[in-house]
């Protein structure tokens, strides 16, 4: 970690205004987000947000930081390899749910299961809102859209217990308009040594408004769930009545970076690094 | 002088390649020049395997041919190679347990039990190769103490008795040969090379001209033929603190490269055709964020999964080209295993010099084949790095900032003042998104174009010359012909007629000045290319307006030099008689 820096939430604000429509839930997420950073403490010059394409994409502009507006769906590899160059640097990525889990969620499996030390934040609004309302693979069965004028035929997918299953070390989900409990969830996960997913339940104001719709839905996850228990945050990512908030897995495992670390130590550990003596070898 | 190909065929899985390669190293450290070339299945076991070894006392530029010793350890492999033997006097040396060939006037046969004695005398079926080695050191009396070194050099890690197993399995071979008469003329003894050489492969020249450059992160994804330079930089990167991270595919190890590079760290990639084609979009965001990146594609014969183990020189197009929008990027092509070392650290030089995604061809033949080299000089080409801001102009600071040279200061994170959103939308200098500025859009994409005026410049300084610098019939060619090129040149003048090759290294943005200069006064242009379509012939007539001739070969293999020295002259006699000329074989 690099040298802390005492700044209000604001001062993480960047000249650019934000480009979303008045009311999306991305507002709540990038706030959250500035109270988290400030919590933190985390340097500015030291804090790399990497994101995708869609409206979450824009985020990094609007974050003091060094940013990496990247392509569609390839937060992830972006972000791998700014921790690979340097693990000192603290990285988000940031993205929505078509490129998260469309187009990117061939990256996914494999940035958990590596145990990248990076927090990963979706900004889940079930549409494309960006492209005006496109069906989403977190869009329920039955939704009318753009792409779908017949009503979607096709099963939502579930973020938390995908991820869960791929062996995220830390998965909670968040809401929007809950900016207290969500900045708390970000501290966290940004806190996490290892992979940290957060799903952020943000409505879409403009092409899939659920304000109505999901506050009545919401309750937190158990207070007395044990979040070390990975077949039990399993079951709470599988219910279906509500949309729970919280933790639901957290765990301590080594990550890819002390990997790295290990790898390089053991063969430096073998033999030093000289061409010459690798030239020898090709006698 | 000594010059001969020698030739080792059989069961793929059995033994071919290693034997091939054993040879090889014998025969360099025995003071020869070195070309091999290999062929192997796509499958893992089964289907014929072959490697070839020319070795002579001269420096080599192609694989050679014809055949002068073949080594066929079954009936498949004496079919498949006997029509490429010298005749008369090639020399074959077969295994009797598996095949005995009715016998051509025109060959020297030996004829070795070589499986029974392995089985029988050894107890290990597969030193039936150790026994043919042999065999080849006692009659072509090929120093026996450098086959002995080479087997407790590589059998050394599996323990004293493996190792003598083996040279029990090569002194075998040797004595049951000196039962027979001597029946060819060829002995090798010690070459004329007094010097240490290296012997390595065109991707094993590029791993380590990599290193020298100052790669840190290779991420990729393993493809044939690109797959053993993921693997030998996964050992030698971590010891100068660097990593090699295998990916879940081409996309992600272009994503992670750009995001090392992006952090400031000095990243490639390997693939091949089928790698290469899902690395295009990324290409284009390097381009638009200008980071710098090498992209390394070790071409093998497509479309699709085509042939993944035979050669082409297929890919240009895409190199040049692929990809959405106005998208300048720096294409090289790499020309012998010797330029694969100082090829890939220009590479990377011109990648941070100018912030640019700089894709690198290398080819299956290239990749695979090996070669002594004169150890490498790592001071030969001064390793460059991108160009940083001053504390002046991290005042403001402007990632983007349009220049004389379009090449800006690049910030890294960890840097006060020097934070900026890396940006795959059209963007102003400071990186804010400009995506309904249409006046920033020409300038910033005069800027991305502007550095190719510098790289022109460098790739006529690379161009490589050889034979008349004026003649009457000029070749063309780029890549990994290089070699076979200049031997046919050399032919051809020895014959007395007017011929020069002229060798662009840089391709994209191309050599306009050399090129002018080579074609100006000449009367007849070849463009040898392994492809069928003639991919540099059709980008350079974009660019002159001249009846360039093709030779194209797409068979999977590389060119002979004869081949190509057949159509010079053909396009020379055509010349000389006025006669129009075919552009096709």
């Amino acid at each position: 970690m690099s040298a802390p820096v005492a700044l209000s939430p604001q001062e993480y604000k960047t000249d650019e205004h934000p480009i979303w429509c008045p009311g999306c839930g991305d507002f709540g997420v990038l706030d959250s987000l500035y109270k988290a950073l400030a919590g933190l403490k985390v340097h500015p010059r030291d804090l790399v947000v990497v994101s995708g394409i869609g409206c979450s994409g824009r985020t990094p502009g609007f974050i003091k930081s060094y940013g990496f507006h990247s392509l569609h769906g390839r937060v992830l590899p972006v972000a791998l390899g700014v921790r690979l160059a340097n693990p000192a640097l603290t990285v988000i990525g940031v993205g929505g749910d078509g490129d998260g889990f469309a187009i990117g969620g061939g990256h996914i499996p494999h940035a958990a299961r590596r145990n990248i030390d990076m927090a990963y934040i979706i900004m889940d609004n079930s549409t494309y809102g960006l492209t005006k309302g496109q069906c989403s693979p977190t869009s329920p069965t039955g939704l009318q859209t753009g792409s779908t004028p017949y009503g979607n035929i096709e099963q939502p997918l579930n973020p938390l217990a995908m991820v869960i299953s791929y062996g995220a070390t830390f998965v909670g989900q968040g809401y929007s308009g809950k900016p207290r409990e969500l900045s708390d969830l970000l501290t966290q996960a940004i806190e996490h040594k290892g992979f940290a997913f957060v799903n952020v339940i943000s409505p879409c104001i403009t092409f899939y408004n659920t304000y109505k719709v999901i506050p009545p839905r919401l309750a937190e996850v158990p207070k007395d769930h044990d979040p070390s228990n990975r077949a039990k945050a399993f079951e709470l990512a599988l219910e279906r009545e509500k949309t729970l908030l919280g933790i639901f897995y957290k765990t301590a495992m080594p990550t890819f970076e002390d990997g790295v670390s290990q790898v390089i130590a053991r063969a430096q550990a073998a033999s030093p690094p000289r061409l010459e003596a690798i030239f020898a070898e090709f006698g | 002088m000594i010059d001969y190909v020698f030739r080792v065929g059989g069961e793929g899985g059995e033994g071919v390649i290693s034997t091939g390669e054993m040879l090889t190293v014998v025969l360099a450290r025995s003071g020869y020049e070195i070309y091999t070339f290999r062929t192997y299945p796509a499958e893992i076991k089964g289907g014929h395997a072959n490697y070839q070894v020319r070795a002579a006392g001269k420096l080599l530029l192609s694989s050679g041919y014809p055949v002068d010793v073949l080594l066929a350890f079954n009936e498949e492999a004496y079919h498949k190679h006997i029509n490429d033997m010298r005749k008369p006097g090639g020399v074959v040396i077969f295994d009797s347990d598996s095949y005995t060939p009715r016998q051509d006037p025109d060959l020297i046969y030996y004829g070795v039990p070589l499986s029974s004695i392995a089985t029988e005398k050894i107890g290990v079926k597969l030193t039936k190769n150790i026994v043919a080695l042999g065999v080849c050191a006692e009659l072509f009396e090929i120093p026996a103490e450098m086959f002995e070194g080479l087997l407790k050099d590589k059998f050394g890690r599996k323990g004293e008795a493996v190792v003598q197993k083996n040279l029990q399995a090569l002194q075998i071979g040797r004595e049951y040969i000196k039962g027979q008469p001597k029946r060819d003329p060829i002995r090798m003894g010690k070459g004329p090379r007094e010097t240490k050489e290296l012997v390595l492969s065109g991707n094993e020249a590029l791993s380590l001209g990599a290193i020298a450059a100052g790669l840190r992160i290779y991420a990729g994804y393993p493809i044939t033929p690109a797959s053993d330079i993921m693997e030998f930089l996964a050992k030698e990167l971590p010891k100068y603190g660097g990593f090699v991270i295998q990916t879940e595919d081409e996309i992600s190890a272009v994503g992670t490269v750009l995001g090392a590079s992006f952090a400031g760290k000095k990243a490639m990639t390997a693939t091949s055709g089928p790698g290469f084609s899902l690395m295009t979009e990324m290409m284009g965001l390097a381009v638009a964020a200008e980071l710098p990146s090498v992209i390394v594609n070790v071409q093998r014969v497509g479309p699709s999964t085509g042939m993944p183990t035979k050669t082409e020189q297929g890919d240009l197009y895409l190199a040049c080209y692929g990809g959405h929008g106005n998208c300048p990027r720096i294409v090289m092509a790499l020309t012998s295993v010797e330029d694969c070392f100082y090829g890939i650290m220009r590479a990377f030089n011109i990648a941070e010099q100018f912030q640019m995604p700089v894709v690198v061809l290398s080819d299956a033949s290239l990749g695979h084949r090996k070669a002594t080299v004169p150890v490498f000089d790592i001071n030969r080409v001064p390793v460059l790095e991108r160009r940083k801001p001053t504390p002046e102009e991290l005042v403001n600071y402007k990632r983007y900032r349009f220049t004389a040279d379009h090449v800006s200061p690049m910030s890294v994170p960890g840097v006060e003042g020097g934070g900026y959103v890396c940006e795959g939308l059209e963007h102003d200098e400071t990186g804010y998104p400009a995506a309904s500025n249409h006046e920033n859009h020409l300038r910033a994409t005069k800027k991305r174009y502007g550095k190719f005026g510098q790289v022109e410049a460098i790739a006529n300084d690379l161009a490589r010359a050889y034979g008349e610098p004026h003649p009457e019939v000029g070749i063309i060619g780029w890549g990994s012909t290089e070699g076979v090129i200049r031997e046919a040149v050399q032919m051809a003048l020895d014959k007395g007629y007017s011929v020069g090759a002229l060798h662009p290294k840089i391709l994209y943005p191309q050599p306009l000045a050399k090129l002018s200069e080579f074609i100006k006064g000449t009367k007849a242009i070849i463009i040898p290319e392994v492809n069928y379509s003639g991919q540099f012939a059709t980008a350079l007539r974009k660019r002159f307006a001249y009846d360039f001739i093709q030779l194209n070969k797409c068979i999977g293999l590389p060119f002979t030099p004869k081949e190509i020295f057949d159509k010079i002259e053909e396009v020379v006699i055509n010349v000389r008689t006025g006669r129009t000329v075919a552009a096709r074989i």
